[in-house]
């Protein structure tokens, strides 16, 4: 009964946030708190069994729920433990911060599909983590993508919104198709639905790795993974803020844990071709390079915060990819480090990710505006937002000491241990992939000085940038939650990863907890203390000094003389004259090109010679290659399979019945 | 407790000794010039100068523009105490790495860009703009050429690189001359100096850091400054000790300190006369050859990686 309320109290506090959110729908205050109450209870009680999970060995539950003969199972491990604390923080931020950002929604239209769409959504992905068969697996991951295609429309009147859902659930289907796939095989080695059963089946070679294809296209078709990735920008950026924090930090984490637990835990690693770490390996490094320089380019913001998630799976998955090789290589504990490592990542990527998709939310409020041309000087105007988001903005560029550096750090760790491979082709694969890494966390950090320069510095470059104003409390502390445990989480690594090195344990049978140990709270050692070690608290401890030398000389100090601007004794300064989005990287753009592409475009009108210039118009358009080469050519294709069964469709009834009588036929004919 | 105390005066020494070190390469580059040149203490002379100065400050200068300048010095001054100078083994080293100390650069520039960026003038974008792109493409050859180091050591720990460097029957390795090479081409774009950017330039259309700093005085300008110093003495150690260790202090006594200190500055006067010379005889490159050459660092030290997994991992 114990293990029941401990599984369920997170859900059903989803699901009665749902039920509640129609019900109270006359007064839209009372709505709100309703909805966001909940929904932050449920996010707290997710966390807790989440680290009951984590500390605690499996507990499992049946419910008498579903197809008859099949009730729901569910199991809360370490693994579903781990990504049930990444979905409780992300909750209860999201749910305090949605308390001030659908007030000023609630003017102008209803929040009860909002509301509905978006707890069902949060019990979506906690069903998935809870599932422990692939029947319950399958009907939360569908809930999870039904109700986040809801939130990708929900603004349905613009035409953007509607084509980007429409992608996003086409693909999402798609993925759903290649999971089922992947069950598919599993259940047909041992006939059971139950993961249970699944664990210890044996598979040959050949299904062993056509499961961990389908199981990888599929996740990695919701994680985001280029060349998968097609949907995630476009269908992010247009979801509300509140929603699209979660989708972000979240939802594409959950695509995460359903690799580990469909490729780790149920196919199992032991039964594992050499190819796959190299095939997730390549894929990690691809998506973290393509992503970022894609990131690079864009001028809306939370387009740009979208294929940043791109970038940062992509981390998250070269972190499971050197797990896997050395796995397969049988050093479990570089194993284990890589898988901590991409753990750390993940829930690190949820916590930025979350409070920078916060902070757009914050700065649309504020500047009604996702234009990164049209903003500029809102330090001025909204100072809290500010502070917290350059938090993100330091975290995810992985600087010492924040959050995102450590697990930063744990990758490469664990990639210098390539040495160990031997002879192996793959040996030489890891260094390359370090490579990409590094390149991606310096471009990153490049793209993340271009996202706080233009946005929160200068001047303002349009007038509701200039009249922009500061979010409610509600707002900010639902920013300052995860802002908050990203700096924890870059100070005090070593307790973290003592709870992280669980999901090791569960899944490859291996702790890294005594090396961890070995050096003390202070020092992050994750090998040994000669080969390589972190002190976070005092990289922190000299950050803060900085900081108080500035604060006491603001004080204390010499007076300043605040005077105009010099820029070199340039007059008239006008915000026109400043850097935009598009000028801070074109450098990259020209640099890049051969991957870019850009279509540029520009018009220059004079009044009769060259040099009396009236008009100059410059525009850039960046574009995917996976469109071009991916998606096109896919949708030519399948408009030509369709064109040429077309004549089947233009048959009479008595066509049509022949049809089905030759179906039937073929498939009696495979019964006998 | 003794070895903490030496390893702060160590940092310390680096630290005092940067804008003596400044003001050498700039009367170096005077002497090859013709010229006579500021004497050797003119660097102090300028900051002492700075930090009783009132500091202008622009009308419109967030918090983020007074933070950014002790932030730079703070992080620079710590990665210079994670440095093995005159003592190889010390506490401080087990702080940082050398990922750590890629980090801490990462993140004095990440301020500086920002600081640039504060006032939404031109030349501080532009300055932000190119400084962050070059960076993208240094950063990673340094941490990749670093690596190669790591590899042959087993070990991101400075101290215990340098260790492996001085102490270990590596043979004759390929891949460090790929590692040096790219680490060489890299400490001259991150510390500015030609052809890459031209340190005593300013206002010119092809400035990089100068651009970024332009709005500064007084403290703010002497902090950066200082820090900008520190970081060119970082690299140059940084260089020394990994490739030509020899000299430097195992043990802690007071003969093998003097000697390895002496060691050090000699061989910084030996790389200050290469870098002079360098700086005298090329020009500066076109701004868009830098990635260029950036790239090739970034190439030069993957394959130096490559060509360690190839000729040298022993199987």
């Amino acid at each position: 009964m114990n293990n029941a309320l401990l599984l369920l109290s997170g859900p059903a506090l989803a699901l009665s946030a749902s039920a509640a959110t129609p019900l109270f729908a006359r007064d839209r205050r009372v709505q709100i708190w309703a909805l966001c109450s909940l929904l932050a209870l449920s996010g707290v009680a997710t966390a807790v069994s989440g680290m009951a999970g984590l500390l605690s060995p499996p507990k499992t539950a049946v419910l008498p729920l579903g197809l008859p003969r099949m009730p729901m199972h569910l199991r809360l491990d370490a693994l579903a433990g781990f990504f049930q604390v990444v979905i409780g923080f992300s909750v209860v931020s999201a749910a305090v911060y949605s308390v001030g950002y659908l007030r000023p929604m609630a003017k102008d239209r209803s929040l009860t599909p909002l509301g509905v769409f978006l707890s069902l959504f949060v019990l979506g992905m906690q069903g998935v983590t809870l599932a422990n068969d692939a029947y319950t697996f399958m009907v939360f991951w569908e809930l999870m993508s039904v109700t986040s295609y809801f939130l990708v429309v929900f603004e349905h009147e613009n035409e953007a919104n509607r084509k980007a859902g429409f992608l996003y659930l086409l693909m999402a289907h798609l993925g759903g198709l290649l999971i089922l796939g992947g069950f598919a095989v599993l259940y047909a080695a041992e006939r059971s639905f139950e993961f249970d059963v699944m664990r210890a089946a044996e598979l040959s070679p050949l299904w062993a790795s056509m499961a961990f294809l389908l199981a990888g296209f599929g996740f990695g078709m919701k994680a985001g993974v280029v060349p998968l990735h097609a949907w995630l920008p476009e269908a992010h950026p247009v979801a509300p803020s509140n929603a699209s924090a979660l989708m972000s930090g979240v939802m594409i984490k959950v695509a995460i844990f359903g690799f580990l637990r469909v490729v780790w835990d149920l196919v199992g690693l032991e039964q594992g071709a050499w190819w796959w770490g190299g095939v997730v390996l390549a894929a990690g490094s691809s998506s973290s390079v393509s992503g970022i320089l894609l990131a690079l380019q864009q001028h809306d913001l939370k387009r740009l915060l979208a294929y940043s998630s791109v970038e940062n799976i992509g981390i998250i998955v070269i972190g499971l990819g050197l797990a896997m090789i050395f796995s397969h290589f049988e050093y479990q504990d570089l194993a284990a480090l890589g898988i901590v490592a991409s753990l750390y990542h993940t829930l690190n990527h949820s916590l930025f990710k979350g409070l920078l998709f916060m902070g757009a939310g914050a700065v649309l409020h504020g500047a009604h505006n996702r234009d990164m041309e049209q903003m500029g000087g809102l330090i001025r105007r909204m100072p809290y937002t500010a502070a917290l988001f350059l938090v993100g903005c330091v975290s995810i560029s992985a600087l010492p000491p924040f959050n995102g550096f450590v697990s930063e750090w744990l990758t490469f760790q664990a990639a210098l241990m390539a040495p160990k491979l031997t002879g192996t082709i793959l040996s030489a694969l890891i260094p390359f992939s370090a490579a990409m890494l590094a390149l991606a966390g310096a471009l990153a950090a490049t793209c993340f000085v271009k996202v706080f320069g233009v946005v929160f510095q200068g001047t303002p470059r349009s007038r509701s940038a200039a009249e922009s104003h500061e979010v409610d409390r509600w707002m900010l502390s639902g920013m300052a939650i995860p802002a908050l445990l990203c700096v924890l989480l870059g100070v005090f690594p070593v307790w973290v990863i003592r709870l992280i090195d669980a999901v090791p344990i569960a899944l490859i049978q291996t702790s890294l907890g005594g090396l961890i140990a070995e050096g003390g709270w202070l020092w992050l050692t994750p090998i040994a203390p000669e080969r390589a070690s972190y002190s976070p608290l005092i990289v922190m401890a000299v950050s803060l000094s900085a900081g108080f030398a500035a604060f006491f000389m603001y004080r204390r100090g010499r007076p300043v003389r605040r005077a105009p601007i010099w820029s070199c004794g340039h007059p008239n300064l006008n915000p026109r004259m400043q850097y935009t989005a598009t000028s801070f990287s074109q450098p990259l753009r020209h640099i890049f090109s051969n991957i870019y592409r850009p279509l540029e475009k520009s018009l220059r009108v004079d009044h009769g010679h060259i040099l009396q210039v009236k008009q100059v118009r410059y525009s850039v358009h960046v574009q995917d290659l996976a469109w071009n080469y991916l998606y096109a050519p896919v949708r030519q294709f399948t408009a030509w399979a369709t064109q040429a069964v077309d004549w089947l469709h233009a048959r009479r009834i008595h066509g049509h019945l022949a049809l089905i009588f030759a179906t039937l036929l073929i498939l009696m004919s495979l019964l006998v | 407790m003794k070895l903490w105390a030496y390893n702060i005066l160590q940092a310390a020494l680096l630290i005092g000794l940067s804008p003596l070190a400044a003001a050498v390469l700039r009367k170096l580059k005077a002497l090859l010039q013709n010229r006579r040149g500021p004497g050797p203490l003119q660097t102090y002379r300028d900051l002492v100068k700075l930090f009783n100065k009132e500091p202008v400050l622009p009308d419109r200068a967030s918090w983020i523009f007074r933070l950014a300048p002790y932030v730079v010095f703070a992080v620079t001054a710590l990665s210079a105490a994670i440095v093995p100078v005159i003592l190889v083994h010390t506490p401080l080293s087990a702080v940082a790495d050398v990922i750590t100390l890629v980090g801490l650069l990462a993140m004095a520039r990440f301020f500086t860009a920002l600081a640039a960026m504060d006032l939404g003038t031109a030349f501080g974008g532009m300055g932000a703009s190119r400084e962050m792109t070059f960076a993208a493409l240094a950063e990673p050859a340094m941490l990749m050429s670093v690596f190669i180091l790591s590899l042959a050591a087993q070990s991101t720990n400075l101290s215990t690189v340098t260790d492996t460097m001085l102490n270990a029957d590596l043979g004759l390795r390929p891949s460090l001359a790929f590692a040096l090479t790219a680490m060489a081409l890299v400490a001259i774009a991150e510390t500015g100096r030609i052809p890459v950017d031209n340190p005593a330039t300013h206002l010119e259309l092809t400035m990089v850091h100068e651009a970024m700093v332009l709005e500064y005085s007084g403290r703010y300008l002497a902090l950066i400054e200082w820090a900008n110093q520190i970081k060119l003495m970082l690299f140059a150690t940084l260089l020394i000790n990994l490739f030509v260790p020899w000299g430097i202090a195992m043990e802690a006594t007071a003969v093998n300190m003097a000697f390895a200190a002496s060691a050090w500055l000699l061989k910084l006067l030996a790389l200050f006369v290469a870098l002079t010379l360098m700086e005298t005889w090329m020009a500066k490159m076109r701004i868009f050859r830098v990635p260029e050459y950036l790239g090739l660092a970034f190439l030069l030290a993957i394959l130096g990686m490559l060509t360690h997994f190839i000729l040298e991992v022993v199987i």
